[in-house]
């Protein structure tokens, strides 16, 4: 028996409490969120529907306001889980749409070297060397704050990260001999990266996408929080934070608190599986 | 002693695979290069097996992809059943590359760790289009190499053993009916025991299918084993080429010597041994004789002129000045 | 017979998985008197590699492992000794060789630190008498040049060249017993047996006991006092080298001569071959582990765990066997090596 084979065995897996917690957490939030239309939520985002509800109340389930209301009176609880809608939304679709740009450009460089590679690696660093919060706000002042622009300068800033590990993770595999095994048999360039590359670089990629969900959650809310994304009163969680502005957070701080928590719960939750996930299948466990 | 030649090819027909003049040079930066393979000639008759042997550096793996073109030799010519293969482009490359297959050292390695048996046997298949009969072509290659295709047939190869693992690309190689087996050290990884196994599995495969094999080792047992003729190959150069049968007795070489000298169990005190440990640089070799700076007959003329291979016994070749 | 310099009795090295125990030795017992080379054969997964280890003290009882047995090396219980205590030993008394000279040495630093540090540690020398000392060790093990050899760093050598750092390294304390697990696997032939030649003389002149791992019983015949044969993470045969080349007594030891391919068979002779594989070290099978492949095996071998028997003519050296029905005494004369 290999050393490392029993090394590996002797590590034990034990529940983790924390792991299932988060995977619960971002389970029931989905649920919840996709279902808000069809729940029968106070009023979130129709100012003249909730002139009669109170304004600025404290979280009371009596009094129908689960988690109590903001300055216009719009149910807090509502706004974060239709907040969840377009605040996960727009993370989960920016980090499928860099996984797929970032993971293609990432293998091509690796299996095909070269031009293909400096190119690529030129414009990765030309992305990576511009700080990430200049570059979103540099694109929000041109493109106008909608759900779509949002998503697309978002998925801009994972792309470097999706083509570095692609690109390792490709050329790591490209030594193995299943990919000379493959061009061996006559598989063309095309099929060796589809069929023998891709599979192997995809895991990764997706532990990666994990954690990269809970960076652009956190992005997204940051856009929010200066005006940059989605408008309000449309809520997302960083424009609701951004409601705690001035004296409101002193005297309600319920208003910040409750979008502050399901934003540390949801990217808490993210970072814990997409550690795990990433553990599991590094490069190296993904070899045997 | 290493030298160049092809007073070793043999004229007639039926030669699946013919390689002359096989140059195999890789840049390693500063202006500098590897020469892996310098001038090989090599041919092989149908039903042939052609035994490489060498230690590493030699250039014998080298020589074995080069024929597969992978990567293309530097220059050279590399004819399979009358088709030159250098030169000839992308798809009528990858259409002659059926009649030849690639077996090599680690099994594991050399099976996509995310598919499944079936698949992996059927690769070949699916890359040329041939979806008729897919599952029973699959199963039949999978018996032929001794394996039970309702019990392999969805594992992973880490579900396998090495000795499975091994079956399995030879089992990927036989599915497409190749012409020519290039085996690259296929057993140097397994243990004895199954060594054995897989050397009978090439044995019987080659009769079956009228298989004609080059078989590239280091372990001089296992080549004469399985060979008809062996190569003896030395930084990059021919040394030797005899039949197998009485090899251990016949190689004239100072290089096959050593070797032999060296293979456990057969060390006898009065050889010469050598003269200093050190493989010389692939990137600078030795002038002359490439063996002469290990070699203890070394002479002065082995520095200057570089030996021919020439004919010493029928069908046997060796390439040393000092060899009468 | 002599005061033995490693005594081993009964040793069982347990891992605990979430697959199960996984006994990788289990219940071995080998002594080893001082100059003397003991060869240690088996194939993947026997068990060999654990072996050593556990005899060196690298693997003891901790989490996920249970080490039970003695190993005695020149009287101290080497598992009874507190961690500190153990790796004392590790040098002056005890070194270990392993199979990777690519990975046994540090990239980054010189040659001769990697001897150095040693000297200097265990046996507290200044800077200059380490120097010193350290390009005695490289003279000792062949490598020319040594001072500038010193000087280089792991990469600029060949993989022989580094596989003699490694022994030069392990000799450095002058210990009274080497364990060299696989040293040659990853070498070339014609290296492979200048790394032997090596290891024997320097046992010879300094009465260094050596003990010999190797998948390959060819390559331990021709240097090992005697070869003690592991199937399963057991014994099952231990005699001395011309006996288990000549005339082994075990099926298994048997079988594993004879499937080498030999130098003086004809081309293309069949092999003849085990069937089966190895047993699943976490599920053995009940009884003789070798049963399942025997050809010989009957119901009594599936019975209970042969014990290792002397089966030598009286007088003769100890040849034991672990087997209910052993091959003949005069049984198929084979060959030394191939």
């Amino acid at each position: 028996m290999s050393e490392t084979l029993t090394d590996r065995r002797t590590a034990t897996r034990r529940p983790d409490l924390v792991a299932w917690f988060s995977g619960t957490w971002l389970v029931v939030l989905a649920v919840l969120a996709a279902a808000a239309p069809l729940l029968p939520l106070p009023e979130h985002v129709d100012l003249t529907r909730s002139l009669t509800a109170p304004t600025l109340s404290g979280p009371d389930p009596a009094s129908g306001h689960l988690l109590g209301t903001n300055a216009f009176g719009l149910d807090l609880f509502a706004r974060a889980l239709h907040g969840a809608r377009s605040s996960l939304a727009i993370a989960l679709a920016a980090v499928a749409l860099g996984a797929v740009v970032g993971g293609a450009l990432g293998i091509l460089a690796g299996y095909l070297g070269r031009t293909v590679d400096t190119v690529v690696g030129v414009a990765t660093n030309v992305l990576l060397a511009v700080p990430p919060l200049i570059l979103l706000i540099a694109l929000a002042t041109v493109l106008e704050p909608n759900a779509r622009n949002v998503t697309l300068a978002l998925a801009l800033l994972t792309v470097p990260t999706m083509v570095r590990l692609a690109r390792a993770n490709t050329m790591a595999f490209a030594q193995r001999e299943f990919v000379l095994a493959a061009r061996a048999m006559g598989a063309s360039g095309w099929r060796v990266m589809t069929r023998e590359l891709l599979p192997n670089v995809l895991l990764p990629v997706l532990s990666m996408a994990m954690v990269l969900i809970s960076v652009l959650v956190v992005a997204e809310a940051s856009l929010s929080f200066l005006g940059l994304g989605i408008q309000p009163p449309a809520p997302t969680w960083g424009n609701m934070i951004a409601e705690g502005e001035g004296r409101v957070l002193e005297e309600h701080p319920h208003v910040v608190l409750v979008p502050g928590v399901f934003l540390f719960l949801t990217v808490f939750s993210f970072n814990i599986l997409g550690e795990k996930a990433r553990k599991r299948w590094d490069t190296r466990s993904g070899a045997r | 002693m290493a030298g160049s030649g092809n007073a070793h090819m043999r004229a007639g027909a039926d030669r699946v695979l013919s390689v002359h003049d096989l140059v195999v040079e890789f840049p390693v930066g500063r202006g500098q290069r590897v020469h892996a393979v310098s001038g090989l000639h090599l041919d092989l008759v149908r039903g042939e097996t052609l035994g490489i042997l060498g230690e590493s550096g030699c250039g014998k793996s080298s020589a074995g992809r080069a024929v597969m073109q992978l990567p293309p030799p530097t220059s050279g010519s590399v004819v399979l059943e009358g088709t030159e293969l250098t030169g000839s482009g992308g798809r009528a490359l990858r259409r002659a590359r059926a009649r030849m297959q690639l077996i090599m050292q680690d099994p594991v390695s050399s099976l996509n760790p995310r598919r499944r048996v079936a698949d992996l046997v059927a690769e070949g298949l699916d890359i040329r289009g041939e979806r008729e009969d897919r599952r029973a072509r699959v199963d039949a290659a999978l018996r032929s190499v001794g394996l039970d295709p309702d019990t392999v047939r969805d594992r992973r190869p880490h579900e396998l053993s090495g000795g499975q693992c091994q079956r399995v690309c030879i089992a990927r190689a036989l599915v497409l009916d190749p012409a020519l087996l290039i085996c690259d050290e296929p057993v140097s990884s397994l243990d004895v025991s199954v060594q054995a196994q897989i050397l009978n599995l090439l044995e019987e495969a080659k009769e079956r299918h009228g298989l004609s094999m080059v078989f590239v080792a280091h372990d001089v047992a296992v080549v004469k084993n399985v060979s008809d003729r062996v190569m003896v190959l030395y930084l990059g150069k021919t040394c030797e080429v005899l039949p197998s049968e009485g090899l251990h007795v016949r190689a004239a070489h100072p290089y096959t010597r050593l070797l032999l000298d060296s293979v456990p169990g057969q060390e006898n005190g009065d050889a010469p041994g050598e003269r200093a440990a050190e493989l010389p640089s692939p990137v600078d070799p030795p002038s002359g004789c490439r063996f002469r700076t290990r070699c203890p007959w070394a002479q002065e003329r082995c520095a200057r002129e570089e030996p021919q291979l020439r004919e010493v016994g029928p069908g046997h070749h060796v390439a040393c000045h000092l060899v009468e | 017979m002599s005061e033995p310099l490693l005594d081993v009795e009964d040793l069982r090295t347990t891992f605990h998985t979430p697959r199960g125990d996984v006994h990788a030795v289990d219940g071995v017992s080998l002594r080893l008197e001082a100059g003397r080379t003991l060869g240690v054969v088996g194939e993947s997964g026997s068990g060999k590699s654990v072996l050593g280890r556990t005899v060196m003290g690298l693997v003891s009882s901790g989490p996920g492992v249970t080490v039970s047995g003695r190993v005695s090396l020149a009287g101290q219980d080497v598992h009874a000794l507190a961690p500190a205590e153990r790796r004392r030993l590790w040098g002056p008394r005890v070194a270990m060789v392993f199979q990777d000279p690519m990975t046994s040495l540090n990239p980054v630093k010189r040659v001769g630190r990697h001897i150095d540090e040693v000297l200097r540690l265990h046996l507290r020398l200044g800077r200059r008498e380490a120097r010193e000392r350290t390009v005695g060790l490289l003279r000792q093990v062949g490598i020319p040049e040594p001072e500038r050899r010193a000087g280089q760093y792991p990469h600029e050598l060949s993989g022989g060249m580094r596989q003699r750092v490694v022994i030069a390294a392990a000799l450095a304390c002058g210990p009274d017993l080497l364990i060299a697990d696989e040293p040659t696997t990853a070498l070339d032939v014609t290296v492979q047996r200048q790394i032997l030649d090596l290891v024997a003389s320097l046992s010879r002149r300094s009465g260094m006991a050596v003990v010999l791992i190797s998948h390959d019983l060819a390559a331990v015949g021709g240097r090992a006092d005697r070869v003690a044969v592991m199937y399963g993470g057991r014994l099952v045969e231990s005699a001395p080298t011309s006996r288990v080349f000549g005339a082994p007594r075990h099926p298994y030891t048997g079988a594993l001569l004879a499937s080498a391919p030999r130098l003086s068979a004809a081309p293309h002779s069949r092999l003849p071959t085990i069937e089966g594989r190895p047993p699943d070290p976490a599920d053995p099978p009940p009884g003789c582990r070798f049963a399942p492949r025997c050809p010989r095996a009957e119901a009594v071998c599936r019975g209970g765990a042969p014990p290792l028997l002397d089966l030598a003519p009286v007088g003769g050296h100890p040849h034991e066997v672990a087997c209910r029905l052993p091959l003949e005494a005069e049984s198929t004369e084979v060959g030394h090596g191939r």
